[in-house]
This record gives C-alpha cells, structure tokens and sequence, in this order.
C-alpha cells in the first residue's frame, strides 16, 4: 500500500504545480489550483456556491464487489461506480432531463440513426491522461464485445444489431443505429467511458473481468468521475479522493467537486446505519424506512430530513400465470385455472386496501398506486388511468360471474369455493429481509380472508425467493417489488415484454401466452422506434391501460424518497433518481464552521 | 410439610395463570387476528375513575383516543365522551377449549375499543394476541415437554436396565446428541420442512421438532434412577419370585423415576416455550397472523419499534410470572424429593 500514496502525493504536487501555471497562462485573474485552465472546455454547474474540502461519510449497505464497470451487478457497485465514473450524455436526477456530460453537444441526423457527439476539450482522466475519442471508441469496442459479457451490450442493441461507433475527428464520434430509437441520448446515460490507456492491456490479454477489485492500487484504477479510489479497509471501508482533473465547475469558476474525500463504510444492515447516523458517524443517510424516518425525524437536533416525495419504485402482487403444462401438478394446474380468470385478478385488485398499505406500511410517506409508471415518474403515467376504490362488493360480484361461490368451513367462517368445490387457497411470498413488503403481505392476507380466500404468507429469503419465481416457478403468488432506474419507460422493458427475464408473472416467454400480452409486446416495440415524445406517450399509455384492465400485475403502492444529512451539509437535495443522495455528489459541500463525521 | 405447601401454593398460581390462557377467549375483548386498521401503534388506553372535570366515576372507564393532527403514530385522549368499561359483553365468536362456540367477553367498552396493551402495526390488540398466543407457545412448551420425557424415559430405562452394549451405545448417542448445537439444529431441521404449511401443521412441526431434540437429558437421569433401583432388594425379591422383565419395569423401577420427571418437567416445560419463541422470533414458527409469544416479540427486531413503541415489550414482562411459576414448582418438587429422601435414609438407618 505504500507505493500508491506515493504515487497520489506526487500527482498532487504535479498538479498543483502546473495548475497555477497553465491558469495563469490563461487567465489573468487566476490564483488558486481550484481554478479551471483556458485549455479545458469545464462544464459549468448552476446552484449554490460551495466551500472547499471536507469529507463525506456515508454507509453503504455492504461491501460493493468490484469498481469494474463492465462485470457490475449489484447496487452496491453501482453506487461507489457512479462517482468514480462518468457518461457521455447524463440525465439530471432532479429534472429528470439529459444534459451534455462529456460530450458537450450532441445532433441526431433528421433519419434518427444517426448520433453525433462532440466531446469537451482538453479533460482529463483522474491520473491525469487526456480523453479522446479514442477512449470512446475503445469503451464501446469494449461493451459490444460478447466474450466480454458486459450488462451493458443489451443496451446498445438496437433493431437486433449492435450500435456502430465511427470516429470522425480526435473530438468527434458518430454513432450509427439499424433503426429509429425513442429513447434518444437518453441511451448513453450511465455508460461509464473508460480508459484506453489502462485497459487496453487487460482487453488483449481477456483478462477484463478480473480487474478492478477493491484492492487494485490508487494509482492503477482511473475514471471521469468526480472522485477517485484512494484507500480499502476490507470489510471496514472504501475511501474516495477528490478528482483533481474533474470537468466540472461551479458558477464562480472553481473546481469542482468541493470535498476532499468521499468514504464508504460498510454497514450492512439498515437499523445499524440509522445508528451510525444518530451518532454522528456518518454525514449522511439514504433510502430510509418510513418507520426510521419518523424515528430520526423525531429526534430531530443536528440534521435535515428530507421526503423527496413518491420514487420510481413499484410495489405489486402478481400470481403464478407460468405454462409448464407437463411439469406442474394437479393442484397447482387447479390454482393456476383461477389465476389465470381475469375476473379473479380483478377482484383481488378490487379488494385490496391500498389506502390502508401507504398508512401503515409508510406512515403516509408513500402513494398508492394502479399502474407501473409510478408517481415519481414526471411524464410518463397516463392520468386517465382508472383509480378504482376499494370495494368488497364489486369484487364478490366479479368473483360470482367467474363462477366462483361461498360456503361455510366446519368453524362457520365463510369460504370461498371454485366451480369444482375446492376452497381457494393460495400462499404468497415474500423477501424476508424486507419487512415493509412482508408487511404488504400481511393486509392482503387480511383484505382477502374477506372474500372467503386462505391465504397464508411464507418470508422467504430474496435469493430463493427469486429463483422459484424464475426459475422452478413453484409458488402460487408473489409480493415485489422494481425500482426504476430511470422515468423513460425503456428502463422497465424487461417487465413490459413477454421474452423479458422480469416479465415476473410468466417470465422469458419464446411466444406470448396471451393476445393482450402479444399486444403489449407490439405496443413497446412500436414504442421504442416512435420519434417523438407524443407519439411514444400515446402508444405507451395503451400499453398501461392494457395492463390495468388485465391485472397480471396487481400493483399496491409506491414509497416516498426519504432521506437525511446534517445539517452542515450543503446543497442536500435528494432525487427521486438513483443514486438519491450522491447524485450531485460533486456539489455537496461542509458548511463554514461547522464539523462533520470525526472518523 | 413445608415443601409440600410451597408446591401446592405454586401449582395453584400456575393453574390460574393457565386457566386465563385456556380461556384466552373470554378474557381477551377482541379476535386476536382482527385489524383496526385505524389504530395502528396504539399505546396502552389508561384506566380511569376520575374525568377530565376532575368527578369521580364508581364504574371504571376509558376515553377513547385519536390521532394528533398530521401525525401518523401520536394520539391523544378524546376526554368528550366517557366509555364506561362493560363486564360480560357479547362481541366476536371464539371457542372454549376448541369445541365450545361462545360470544361473551369478560370486558370491553360498548362504542369504543379497549386497548389494555395497545396495538400492533396492523391495530391488532397486544392483550388479545398475548392471552391467544399464550395458548400457541404454553401448549408447544408443554407437549414438547411431554415427547421429551416420553422419549427419555424409554431410552433411559432400556439403556439402565438392560445395561451391556445396548447402555453403551444408547448413552453415547445420547452424548452425541448432548454435544449438538441444539439452536442451529432447531434451525437447519425447520429449514428442511416445507415452507407453506399451514398454521397447524407448523405448530405440531415445532413441537416435533423440539419435542426431539432434548430428549438426552432427561435419558441420562432416568438411566441413573433405573441403575440404582434394580439393584434395590425388593427388585431383586421380585425378580427371586420369577417376575418378569416388562412386569420390573413398570411395577418396581419406573414409579421410582416419576420425582425426576417431574422435576424435569417443570424445568423443561418453561425452556421448551423459550424454544418455540426463539423460532418464532425468527420468522421459523407458527405463521402470521396467528399469534405465539414470539411472533409478539418478533416486531422488537426492528430499531425503530425498539425506541418509539415501549408497549410492544409488555408480552415479555407479563410472561414472566409464567416462568417464575415453572421454575419455583421445580425447585419445590426438588425440595420435596430431597426431603423424601432424607426420610428414606434415615428410615433406612434405624435399628
């Protein structure tokens, strides 16, 4: 560990030495290293002026398994990549808009297959080698590569063929597209651009996937973000150091971002974060349980707790509508006769108290919800959309035209009875590492024991859960839920399309079961091709209603973003976007005066 | 004589504590499954006999309470209306011993609810949910209890009183069975049962599954009591007039073994319901929404109840006086024992 340090120290005193010299080749008034130099095209960031240094401490749910873009598959990863490294093109979480990122213009030809990116001048990564379009080039060489099994690849195949990248000078790339794409630039946000200097080698020798584990040395490990790797404490911590060649400013000039360090401990489990929290060992605190909210928020004394209001999370049950005909047995063939009646779909929507779920699952820091597109999502949700309330009765009357009808148990309990006799029982399951959804389960099993069905909920944990919904499909029904990582409608197609791993209620279909879900399967593919945002709003608010009218999903309510910091931290603005807290990262800063985590 | 009245005022305490949970019932207000979704995290109603006006009321009686403005857990006494406490109401169904349908409540209120313990996330009543789950974790205790000592009791005897090979074999599976981590073998041996079974089954799986684990102790104390009573001279007698082995067992050397039984009963019955709780405090239980006494406690896992909601620890304060019954009956019936034998000594010792 000690060659690295050496080797960052002597970064800094390169740098801070040339700074002043190239600045003031350029400018006259500047004096500071934090000032930008005439070369480099800096992006300039509206907002509050901030102070420099600091640092930051904040948990993170674990220890994130690899910094490398490419092999990226947990959250945790993702969280810690997303400052170290950085896009083309970015959505801004708080408008939920793109805007220029590392490319500071971009033009799409008037056919729509043509994208031309203008990269900024002069940047630089943070071990101080210059970015070009030779960098682009190799990144997307990189990700469409399939020995390579980046996450990525799936992204950039659009129209069944893969984009293709063409350089037209050191700061101009193309790329070309086999068919009209509605998501736009959008596409290129979060595609981390990656240093050809470092992982060229690697490449030729494939040995890509084996790189970029926690312990590489500082001084081996390079991106565009605005921090850079500086330290490891296995199972303890993850320390970043402020990028010194980051391209971004604020409006007075100065460099940003304003902390000098950023660190991640590692704290596995949320109620020992909320104390870590209190106890002023971290600085700040994201994705906070309604019940851990209303806890801090009550102790209010040194910091701000922020509700960024409903996210991009759904939460919703979905039933076994899987056709394994010749592997399921009689009993599950029998159940699935009822799942797959609409009428008995319906009901069950009909009857669930969703009002009741964002009152006692998120104290009313929640919406309820009818369809996908969740209330966080600006643009997309189509307000025509039915809200039905909840009625006991409109569901019986459903349940009675499916052919369903009453009797009574030996306890004189009312018991709802198929065509065949045979009372409806059904299990549901749920992750038992997430109590708010288990607790979901719970007012469901209680809503309907009010139609006459017996239903019992089994906490099971996430990974199992996971591979019996996918894999063996050997359970009857399911509470879950997916956050959206962004408001376009893109980022849920694999729930959306029948051949979609997330398609839950019938996963990776080869032809659509069903006419409505062949229908749908239409819909987003017509979708993504359309141009305009009108065009694809239309199509996409066809798609939601036929989901609401069909029920494959019963969906039950979103949670707010809730958040906090202390209160010397400034320009705290949680997102409804991941990652909620650190998404302007490069402009948070210490307060004067004030003192941050001792550690 | 003295040990014997300690045990008879034990016994009698624990009776009573019992019969309240057999009757569960009648003494709870309110269907232990049912949810006021309106009153989720309802502290404990206080009692009152004086009014807000400062008169007094002979009839005990409660305000009903409402949440403060804008808050979602914060609630505050409605002192407009006074609800009298109402004995022997008529309110939901329940069953008397399982057979017996029944609508009369000992109390409750007519226009409000009475929440003695306050309520859960889902406004479940604690009161309700302690009395019923008493009979879930009280009954898993002591049929738990009852499988061990059976099975013990038949280990112990055959490896005591036949002895050889069959003693040693059976004793040192008994040893393996004693060096087990018997917490994670509870663990690993629910994780292996299906996971959708229904409350019953669940319920008769724990006890099973309790009931099989302990059984080494108690074989081994048994096995001491059988060595030592064949060996007695009236045994021998008997066996002299040609009695046979079946006839020892259950006439001479068995009834010896009854004291440490039920000393080990009262030992075991309080640690096997600390067992049932321990998995149901895990999730490996009986399911939700019956309630156990752990499925009670099984919310305190979560920080945010552990410092906003002091009631939910009130079901493991009130168990206590469970446990202390147990535990003073075992250690007066081992009084008792001690005594007896005394007496048998020194009878044994006169000319």
């Amino acid at each position: 560990m000690k060659r690295p340090r050496a080797n960052t120290r002597c970064c800094w005193i390169l740098s801070s030495l040339l700074l002043p010299l190239l600045a003031l080749a350029g400018h006259r008034t500047a004096a500071s290293p934090q000032q930008k130099s005439a070369a480099e095209e800096l992006l300039v960031l509206p907002g509050e002026v901030g102070r420099p240094g600091g640092r930051l401490v904040m948990s993170l749910r674990g220890e994130p398994k690899t910094l490398n873009p490419l092999i990226v598959a947990d959250t945790r990863s993702r969280e810690v990549i997303a400052v170290m490294q950085a896009d083309l093109v970015h959505i801004n979480r708080a408008t939920q808009l793109t805007e220029p990122a590392l490319a500071k213009s971009w033009k799409i030809s008037p056919d729509g297959l043509a994208y031309t990116l203008v990269l900024r001048q002069g940047i630089k990564f943070s071990d101080g080698q210059p970015l070009d379009a030779d960098d682009v080039l190799f990144t997307f060489r990189v990700y469409l590569d399939e020995n390579v099994h980046a996450p990525q690849r799936d992204l950039l195949i659009v129209g069944g063929k893969p984009i293709v990248v063409r350089k037209v000078d050191a700061h101009t790339v193309v790329f070309q597209l086999a068919k009209t794409y509605g998501v736009g630039e959008r596409l290129f946000d979060g595609l981390a651009i990656l240093p050809r200097h470092l992982l060229e080698k690697p490449y030729q020798e494939g040995k890509l996937g084996q790189i970029g584990s926690l312990a590489t040395a500082a001084d081996q490990w390079a991106g565009l973000g605005p921090f850079r790797l500086k330290e490891y404490v296995a199972g303890q911590r993850l320390v970043l150091e402020r990028n010194p060649y980051y391209w971004k400013s604020d409006a007075k000039g100065n460099r940003l971002p304003y902390l000098d360090e950023l660190v991640f401990l590692f704290v596995p489990n949320a109620d020992a974060q909320v104390l870590k929290f209190q106890s002023g060992e971290t600085d700040a605190i994201s994705q906070l349980s309604a019940e851990n909210f209303s806890v801090l928020s009550k102790q209010q004394r040194s910091y701000t707790m922020v509700d960024a209001g409903p996210g991009l999370e759904y939460n919703f049950l979905f039933f076994n509508l899987s056709d394994a005909e010749e592997k399921t047995s009689p009993e599950m063939q029998r159940k699935q006769k009822w799942f797959r009646e609409v009428k008995f779909r319906q009901a069950v929507s009909v009857a669930v108290d969703r009002e009741a779920i964002v009152r006692l699952v998120y104290q009313g820091r929640g919406a309820a919800l009818w369809g996908l597109v969740a209330p966080g999502n600006r643009r997309w949700g189509n307000e025509k959309l039915a809200h039905p309330a909840r009625s006991l009765e409109r569901a019986r009357t459903l349940l009675k035209e499916a052919g369903f009808s009453w009797g009574a148990d030996p306890n004189g309990e009312s018991t709802l009875l198929d065509s065949g006799g045979k009372p409806v029982e059904f299990s549901i399951l749920t992750s038992s590492s997430n109590a708010d959804r288990a607790k979901m389960a719970a007012l469901l099993q209680d809503d309907l024991k009010q139609l006459g069905m017996r239903v019992q909920v089994v906490p099971l944990e996430f990974r199992s859960l996971l591979d019996r919904v996918t894999q063996t499909k050997e359970y009857d029904a399911c509470v879950m839920g997916i956050a959206s990582f962004d408001a376009d409608p893109n980022s849920d197609i694999n729930v959306w399309l029948s051949s979609g791993g997330t398609h839950l209620w019938n996963p990776s279909q080869a032809h659509p079961a069903t006419p409505w879900e062949a229908e749908i399967d239409r819909l987003i593919e017509e979708q993504m091709s359309a141009r305009t945002f009108e065009q694809r709003k239309k199509i996409y608010d066809r798609a939601q209603e036929l989901l609401a009218e069909n029920q494959p999903m019963i969906f039950l309510a979103s949670p707010n973003i809730l958040a906090g910091a202390k209160n010397s931290i400034g320009n705290f603005h949680p997102a409804v976007l991941e990652p909620y807290v650190l998404w302007n990262v490069e402009q948070l800063y210490l307060k004067m005066g004030t003192e941050n985590a001792t550690r | 004589m003295r040990a014997r009245r300690t045990f008879a005022k034990w016994l009698v305490a624990l009776g009573a504590l019992h019969g309240i949970v057999v009757c569960a019932g009648f003494f709870a207000p309110y269907d232990p499954v049912e949810q006021d979704r309106k009153s989720p995290y309802l502290p404990p109603m206080r009692v009152h006999l004086m009014d807000a006006n400062g008169h007094f009321h002979a009839r005990p009686f409660v305000y009903s309470l409402r949440l403060r403005e804008g808050s979602f857990d914060q609630y505050e006494e409605d002192t407009t209306e006074i609800h009298p406490v109402k004995f022997f109401l008529s309110g939901a169904r329940y069953w008397i011993l399982g057979f017996l349908p029944c609508r009369t409540h000992f109390f409750g209120a007519e226009k409000t609810r009475i929440y003695l313990l306050g309520t859960d996330a889902y406004g479940r009543d604690q009161f309700s949910r302690f009395l019923f789950g008493g009979q879930v974790s009280l009954l898993a205790g002591i049929l738990g209890a009852g499988i061990t000592l059976f099975l013990g009791l038949c280990v112990g005897a055959v490896a005591g009183y036949y002895g050889g090979w069959r003693d040693s074999v059976l004793m040192r599976f008994a040893e393996l069975f004693l060096a087990l981590p018997w917490l994670y073998l509870l663990f690993a041996l629910r994780a292996f049962l299906p996971l959708a079974v229904g409350p019953l089954e669940a319920f008769f799986l724990i006890i099973a599954v309790i009931g099989a684990v302990g059984w080494a102790r108690p074989a081994r104390l048994v096995r001491g009591v059988v060595l030592s009573a064949k060996e007695r001279d009236f045994v021998r007698a008997a066996r002299g007039f040609g009695a046979s082995n079946g006839y020892l067992l259950r006439r001479h050397i068995l009834p010896e073994t009854s004291s440490v039984l039920l000393t080990q009963a009262a030992i075991l019955i309080p640690q096997y319901v600390l067992a049932e709780m321990t998995l149901s405090f895990l999730g490996l239980g009986v399911p939700e929404p019956v309630p156990s006494w752990g499925n009670l406690l099984s919310s305190l896992q979560q920080y945010s109840v552990l410092v906003s909601y002091w009631w939910m620890y009130l079901p493991a304060l009130i168990m206590v006086p469970f446990f202390l019954g147990y535990l003073g009956l075992a250690s007066s019936l081992q009084e008792r024992r001690e005594a007896y034998k005394i007496e048998m000594s020194s009878l044994g010792s006169l000319p």
